[in-house]
């Protein structure tokens, strides 16, 4: 027989392999997480704001102990022009009290808390290392090939926890190559500032209260963009995230858009003063649910970013990972009982993963993708029209409220016409819904 | 900001033993269509030198995001050697 030298090999270590990690080695599974950098979390970023529930099941009141930033009572969305915001969002003091709704994180530092938690429930983990390829016998995977001398590691069954790039999931045939229009690149600055000087700019009375601000709208002029700023103890993340496609059509270097996005006059007052610590740049997966490859095969399962798992919508992504991995792990759980490892018994993962919220919540937004790839102008021209309505009705000028929404409907029926409005709005409540 | 003062506040490993980034066809490179890996980059990684007709790659500046290898399929790409390349203070 075959040597085995793990249960389980999970290739990655972020959120989504470290909750499979941590359910497999809490049922006394022998399992190893691989990862390349040099500890958890030395290669993993997000805008980010993680929300507890996904985790808390796992490891609960975890938030008590985790080395958090702020939790999140205020998330706003703007659209944003050359030089006007229309505001909504939604503060509540319901969001005030334990266990909270979400966090401001920095990866580096949680992903290596989790980590820690997950080694001591009694998984392995490796860093440092490559995973180059799986290991393939009659058609199953049986392991990986490591960049380590003598680095093959056989075992039952690999789960790609190995992030947006997923070079497992691609040489398995599960994932076809990812496509410009498919993914969004974020770049991010850290800007460090006064914990005092953040409440006050931002409207929170402590330094434990955070604010999410989205920003989207004409001033990216017609490009699949959609900006960030989130507040953590001491400093404030700012970044913007663009689909590949539409920089490449609008030459656009992605740190020349956030340095000239740092100097709008309605956020240059957030970060004035401030000084830079970190910058950053990641990969988003925004394909949604159509872009979900088949999550098994014989002796492999695929979690996380690797299989694409993000709901750009709510900017979710992290929670995402989590539950797919929890989710992967209870599967691995049941085949062991069978002890098969097929995909047709690998297959339950597909199922459990169909009727978790992930693939739910996928599920109900699959074609709004495809559609603002359509009608780019859904982000452009909508926003300007609120923003140019708005200003006039409380732009006080002589001119009477009556002539002024006269006005407003005579430029709506020229410029889109009243029932491509319609239709627009139609498709929308659709998509959405 | 200058990118580059950016990249001088990221910690990194860099393997002095090579570039895990390259390019499968040069030839390719000099018939390119405004060459995307030279501005979606958000490290400025690639830069083009018209004189000599040639892709230079600063590959110790990497973040590792992949954007260059999604907009061109002549950029060969891998994961630096384990325990090189970029390491987030804060991610």
């Amino acid at each position: 027989m075959r040597k085995k030298d793990f249960d389980v090999i999970i290739v990655g270590a972020g959120p989504a392999g470290l909750a499979a990690g941590y359910v497999l080695a809490k049922a006394k599974v022998n399992v190893a997480i691989i990862e390349r950098g040099t500890f958890p979390g030395s290669k993993n970023v997000m805008g980010g704001i993680f929300y507890r529930k996904a985790l808390d099941d796992l490891i609960p009141e975890f938030y008590k102990e985790a080395p958090l930033e702020r939790h999140i009572i205020e998330q706003k969305m703007w659209f944003l022009s050359e030089d006007s915001v229309f505001s909504t969002g939604i503060k509540s003091y319901k969001f005030n009290k334990e266990p909270y709704n979400c966090f401001s994180v920095f990866r580096a530092k949680f992903d290596k808390w989790f980590a820690q938690k997950v080694q001591e429930a009694g998984a392995l983990i490796i860093n440092e290392t490559v995973v180059k390829d799986p290991i393939i016998e009659n058609g199953k995977v049986v392991g990986i090939r490591t960049d380590r001398p003598d680095g093959d590691l056989y075992c039952d069954c690999v789960i790609a926890a190995d992030g947006v790039n997923s070079f497992l999931a691609k040489t398995l045939g599960l994932r076809e190559k990812i496509t410009p229009n498919k993914v969004a690149v974020a770049v991010k600055e850290i800007i460090g500032l006064p914990e005092s000087v953040i409440n006050d700019r931002f409207g929170v009375s402590s330094d434990s209260e955070g604010v999410t601000i989205e920003i989207t709208g004409p001033y990216f002029e017609g490009m699949e963009s959609m900006g960030f700023i989130y507040t953590n103890k001491n400093s404030v993340s700012i970044g913007i995230g663009t689909i590949i496609e539409d920089l490449i059509e609008h030459k656009v270097n992605p740190n020349d858009l956030l340095e000239k996005f740092k100097t709008h006059p309605a956020i240059a007052p957030l970060i004035a003063n401030g000084e830079t610590k970190e910058y950053l740049a990641h990969m988003i997966p925004e394909g949604g649910y159509y872009a979900v490859p088949k999550l098994f095969s014989d002796g492999f399962m695929v979690v996380g970013d690797a299989a694409m798992l993000v709901n750009s919508v709510h900017r979710e992504g992290s929670n995402l990972a989590i539950e797919s991995g929890k989710l992967a792990a209870k599967t691995y759980l049941e085949a062991k009982e069978k002890n098969d490892f097929s995909a047709k018994s690998l297959s339950a993962y597909q199922v459990k993963m169909e009727n978790s919220f992930v693939l739910k919540d996928l599920k109900m937004y699959r074609n709004l993708p495809h559609l603002l790839e359509e009608k780019r102008y859904l982000l452009t021209k909508y926003p300007q029209l609120i923003i140019d309505s708005m200003y006039s009705i409380y732009n006080v000028d002589g001119v009477s409220k009556p002539d002024k929404i006269k006005n407003i409907k005579e430029k709506v029926k020229k410029e889109f016409g009243y029932w491509n409005l319609a239709k627009d709005m139609f498709t929308l409540w659709r998509k959405l819904g | 900001m200058r990118i580059e003062d950016k990249l001088y506040l990221v910690g990194y490993n860099v393997d002095e033993e090579g570039s895990h980034l390259g390019v499968s066809d040069t030839e390719a490179c000099k018939k390119c269509n405004g060459r995307p890996c030279t501005y979606v980059c958000p490290a400025s990684v690639y830069s083009y030198d018209e004189e000599e007709q040639k892709l230079s790659i600063n590959y110790d500046a990497c973040v590792e995001c992949g954007t260059c290898r999604i907009a061109c399929d002549y950029i060969t790409w891998r994961y630096p050697r384990g325990g090189f390349g970029v390491a987030y203070k804060f991610g």
